[in-house]
């Protein structure tokens, strides 16, 4: 994503994420990507597709392909039946729906916080992470939608 | 680009286009002045636009052409050499005009002399044959404009072609006379030269003047295709993206109004209906009247076929007639340009191998001259295009060799087949008959790619053919893609939507009346009007799982959608059915496109989301199904083999038997040396147990239930359990059967020599704790052996999710004199890691839920404090790949789980710094 590599360069671009959790980890989607946040309702389920299709669904008249992050990010199941939010992202004029657990506040960081991700972290994580920002206490770390689209593409021939 | 020349770009290849079909048909009717006269008209309309817009590169080589054809008018004889002289300068025109549209109105560089030369050169050799008595100031006129930059000074004329009659007259009686002003200097403008024309020939000047009077009140008028008739004033140019935006929009207002009409259907006397009905029929006329606009005729999908035919002819020597009916068949204009290169194709292999040479013609007594007919008809909902050729048909026996050749079906499936079956490998990917690979086709690229791209826009497309008499390839494919009507269905507890088009009826089926599902070996079959057809289940299509659908099935009931792809008849098995609906087809995203059973989806009137299957993919799902019965249930063994590896829970082969109860007791085959039955006789007894002599040496005997009754007679069944020269025997009262199934101990036990229970063929079954047992006949069973006081120091965790092996593997490790940590996962593992508890080794399955060995190893190798610890991968899975796995994961050794002395001999091996993987 252009965005972060231009923003490692100066170090005052200021860029508003939008946070979410993800199997307790804090996440940020840049704010610019996110084009809304929905329940997922009445999704139908899709057979034969990819593990971490959670399946289709319809929003306000388009249909979303809604991804379940928590699959995607080999993470354990939701077990305790709470609520989930998805987030509406669009990529190649296609919309999707990431299902998260939560979604939080928006954040203003600035670059000089981020960090490049740190070299031991899972590799399917890294796939799809942009990068790393220190908060007061946690970590958030940034995911790259280009690339988490890019790795899904390729995820299904590995699955197979 | 501004809106003139784009304007220009559209209408002249439009009549570049018709120049093609005119030409080919003037050749062979060279005496038709008619068509002549059209082909003339178009290009010169061209040339004269090229000048008024400035494109001099253009506007000279439609004038050499031009030329040319003037003097076939003026009576020369037509030859194939000039005509096809001219197409070649149409190509090159073409090839221009497309580099004009990139470039955004600017003429590409380069030079057209090559072709100009040899069309003047033709010109003047017609002109040398051209009935003598033409008029004597022709060839003067000629020679004039015999060069190049002369004809970039065609200005003059520009305006006249406005007026297309005037000028034409004028051009035939005085071609020389319009042609001299272009003499003059480039700069010269139109008064000028007709002064200087007009000594020349004053009569046809007054016309050419008079034009150009008529040019100079409308100089706005540049389009002399909607003067040409007042027709054409009526209808309007629209650009494509205009009618599609339409066309989205209707397809909303389709799907909103199903949405009322499914809200209105649940409230009896709704006040909505009456103004509801009239919606509906209003979106059902935009939905036709749009349509409507999409619609163009298939004609203009062939409208080069004329010249690809005519080139093959001459290429492959084969004169070939192409003959086309139904031309004005209306067809959505997507569904149009999807179809064109399927048809193409299928005209070239038509004239490649279809037609046979004319040598070969005449000796089968047929004409020399083949035919392609290429027609087209509305049936239905549907459009069928057919491409009949005359010639040879297929030769089977050239299919079958190529079919054994490729490997694509046995001698014996063959023979089964018949002709029509044959004939379809054709369809079959990288399948040409062709001996010789011509530049017409044989390259690989066959009627595979057309098949694919008929059925991507859900077309099917079958065959017939004659030996002898010719063969016809018939495409169905859809009047649109947009909205389609189809049944909605329930399989598997999800509804999807299955267009109508190829749903010919529905079958209801019940247990016990008629019709019902019977079964050939576990193929399932319907009789259906004294036919046998095969049947499917959707939900097994949609990958449930077998066994669910296996109970289901049993029942029977259900609804058969009888659907026909191709020639292809089949029933897919859905649990219920609803209603038909009008659905508008949104393409699925780019994550979903790989699956080949859907090919999209819609919104329905309740707003849920429904996915649309695919005929297609249906088809091909079950013949790939059963042609490959035997191969998929043997990947599908191997998968389930690594599935339930993965879960932890591969299946074993047992040993069931009785001893002491009635229950079922089982112990791992693989455990088990040997059974043994041995006469009560020969039981002996000494110090206090029973030995037999078995292989020279004595067994002792082991009682699985110390109040197991010894028999007093007959013979004893027992189980010989051997290692290192020892053997026990192991009395058991029946031995009952040996299975495979997954040992899930699903209840522990605590008493002595159970592991605990588990279903085994359908029984709860005491899994037994050899580990028990065997030291029951030699205390020192597992303590002799590797008894080494410094493995005793050796502290050793067993990572395991199974309890089974977890039991079975302590007690093994433990006897050779490790102290083993057993413990149930990679997390627990690494708790206990955590902890702070020191392991000199770790011994880890594999097949793990949730983290696997791999995994497992690899984030111990990432920490530095396990970077150097000796870590043993033990796995039901032995493979090279699964060696190399664990090589690259990190783990020092890979061991089979059954294998206990490789076990142990590894470790061994690990802890005197033998380090590597074996095998």
């Amino acid at each position: 994503m252009t965005n972060n590599d231009n923003h490692a360069s100066n170090a005052d671009e200021v860029i508003q994420y939008v946070t979410v959790v993800i199997g307790g980890q804090l996440f940020g989607l840049p704010i610019s990507q996110v084009h809304d946040v929905f329940v997922p309702e009445r999704v139908t389920r899709v057979p034969l597709a990819a593990p971490q299709v959670a399946g289709v669904l319809n929003l306000r008249g388009r249909i979303v392909t809604a991804i379940d992050m928590r699959k995607l990010l080999h993470l354990p199941e939701r077990d305790d039946g709470s609520q989930v939010m998805a987030v509406g992202i669009e990529q190649k004029g296609e919309s999707y729906g990431l299902v998260i657990d939560s979604v939080g506040e928006v954040l203003r960081l600035s670059s000089s916080s981020q960090e490049p991700n740190p070299s031991n972290l899972d590799k399917r994580w890294a796939e799809i992470s942009g990068g790393v920002h220190r908060l007061d206490g946690k970590l958030m770390i940034i995911l790259d939608v280009a690339r988490l689209f890019s790795a899904m593409v390729e995820q299904p021939k590995a699955a197979a | 680009m501004d809106d003139l020349l784009s304007e220009f770009l559209t209408e002249t290849n439009e009549s570049l286009d018709v120049v093609d079909v005119e030409l080919v048909k003037f050749e062979q009717e060279p005496n038709n002045a008619k068509i002549l006269d059209n082909v003339f008209r178009l290009v010169h309309t061209i040339k004269g636009t090229c000048g008024f817009l400035g494109l001099p590169r253009l506007e000279a080589l439609a004038h050499a052409a031009e030329t040319l054809m003037g003097k076939f008018r003026d009576g020369a004889p037509v030859t194939q050499e000039a005509v096809s002289l001219i197409l070649t300068s149409i190509d090159r025109i073409k090839e221009i005009l497309a580099d004009l549209e990139t470039a955004g109105g600017a003429e590409p560089e380069g030079s057209d002399d090559d072709l100009i030369s040899e069309l003047e050169r033709l010109s003047l050799s017609a002109e040398t044959k051209a009935a003598p008595g033409a008029q004597a100031e022709e060839p003067a006129a000629d020679t004039t404009t015999g060069d190049i930059v002369e004809q970039s000074l065609e200005r003059p004329l520009r305006p006249g072609e406005v007026s297309l009659d005037d000028l034409e007259r004028a051009f035939r009686e005085a071609e020389c006379e319009v042609e001299l002003p272009v003499a003059a200097t480039e700069e010269e403008l139109d008064h000028e030269v007709e002064a200087e024309a007009a000594p020349v020939a004053a009569a046809p000047l007054a016309e050419t003047a008079k034009v150009k009077a008529k040019v100079k009140e409308e100089p706005a008028a540049k389009e002399p295709t909607e003067k040409k008739a007042s027709v054409s004033s009526q209808s309007i140019r629209v650009a494509v993206d205009t009618l599609e935006d339409l066309m989205t929009m209707v397809s909303e207002l389709v799907l909103t109004r199903n949405q009322l009409l499914e809200i209105v259907r649940r409230h009896e006397d709704s006040e909505f209906k009456v103004p509801l009905q009239r919606l509906s029929n209003v979106t059902a006329e935009l939905q036709e009247g749009v349509m409507k606009t999409r619609m163009q005729p298939i004609g203009n999908a062939w409208q080069k076929l004329p010249r690809i035919v005519r080139d093959l002819s001459q290429e492959l020597e084969k004169p070939i007639e192409l003959e086309m009916l139904g031309a004005d068949t209306e067809l959505d204009r997507q569904v149009l340009e999807l179809i064109k290169d399927p048809l193409t194709h299928m005209i070239r292999n038509s004239a490649d191998h279809g037609l046979e040479m004319p040598a070969d013609r005449r000796a089968a007594g047929k004409s020399e001259k083949g035919t392609i007919t290429l027609s087209a008809y509305h049936e239905g909902g549907h459009i069928i295009i057919e491409v009949r050729d005359d010639g040879r048909g297929i030769d089977v026996d050239r299919v079958k060799a190529k079919v054994l050749e490729r490997g694509l079906a046995s001698e014996a499936e063959l023979e089964k087949m018949t002709d029509q079956q044959i004939h379809k490998f054709i369809f079959a990917a990288g399948f040409s008959t062709a001996a010789n690979v011509t530049s017409v086709s044989g390259r690989g690229v066959g009627m595979d790619v057309v098949r694919n791209n008929v059925e991507l826009i859900g077309g099917s497309i079958d065959l017939r053919s004659v030996p002898g008499k010719g063969s016809s390839f018939i495409i169905k494919i859809p009047l649109t893609l947009a909205i389609v009507s189809a049944l909605i269905v329930e399989a598997g507890g999800d509804r999807f939507a299955i267009p109508q088009l190829s749903v010919v009826e529905l079958v209801r089926v019940q247990d016990n009346s008629e019709p019902r599902i019977e079964r050939i070996k576990d193929t399932p079959v319907l009789r259906l009007r004294n036919k046998l057809l095969p049947l499917v289940q959707m939900s097994y299509l949609l990958g449930a799982n077998p066994n669910a659908v296996d109970t289901e099935t049993k029942s029977d009931t259900g609804f058969i959608v009888v659907m026909q792809v191709g020639s292809e008849t089949f029933g897919v098995v859905v649990d219920g059915v609803f209603h038909t609906e009008e659905i508008v087809v949104k393409p699925m995203s780019t994550m979903l496109r790989n699956l080949t059973m859907f090919s999209g989806n819609t919104i329905l009137g309740d707003g849920a989301v429904i996915m649309i299957i695919d005929p297609n993919g249906v088809a091909s799902a079950m013949a790939s199904h059963a042609s490959s019965v035997v191969a998929d249930e043997e990947r599908k063994q191997q998968e389930e083999a690594i599935t339930s590896a993965l879960d932890g829970q591969s299946t074993v082969s047992m040993l069931l038997f009785r001893a002491g109860s009635a229950e079922p007791k089982a112990v791992p085959l693989s455990l088990v040396t040997r059974l043994e039955e041995f006469d009560v006789t020969k039981i002996e007894q000494s110090n206090g147990r029973d030995l037999v002599q078995y292989r020279g040496s004595l067994m002792p005997l082991v009682y699985i239930d110390p109040a197991q009754t010894r028999r007093s007679e007959g013979t004893q069944p027992m189980l010989v359990f051997s290692d290192a020269g020892r053997s026990m025997g192991l009395v058991v009262d029946e031995i009952v059967d040996i299975v495979e199934d997954r040992m899930n101990i699903e209840v522990g036990s605590d008493r002595a020599g159970v592991l605990g229970s588990a279903v085994i063929k359908d029984k709860a079954t005491e899994i037994i704790d050899l580990g028990y047992f065997l030291p029951q006949a030699f205390e020192d069973w597992f303590m002799r052996k590797e008894m080494d006081i410094a493995a005793l120091t050796k502290k050793v965790l067993l990572v395991d999710d199974s309890a089974f092996f977890r039991n079975m593997l302590t007690p093994v490790l433990k006897a050779a004199g490790y102290d083993v940590t057993a413990c149930q996962g990679a997390q627990h593992a690494f708790e206990l890691l955590e902890n702070g508890d020191v392991y000199q080794a770790i011994v880890s399955d594999i097949e793990m839920p949730e983290i696997n060995g791999f995994e497992f190893c690899e984030a111990l190798r990432r920490d530095p404090r396990f970077r150097k610890m000796p870590i043993l991968a033990l796995s039901a899975v032995v493979s090279p790949a699964s060696i190399e796995r664990g090589r690259q994961a990190g783990f020092d050794d890979y061991v089979a789980k059954f294998d206990r002395p490789g076990l142990i001999a590894s470790l061994k091996d690990l802890f005197s710094g033998e380090v590597g993987i074996a095998a």
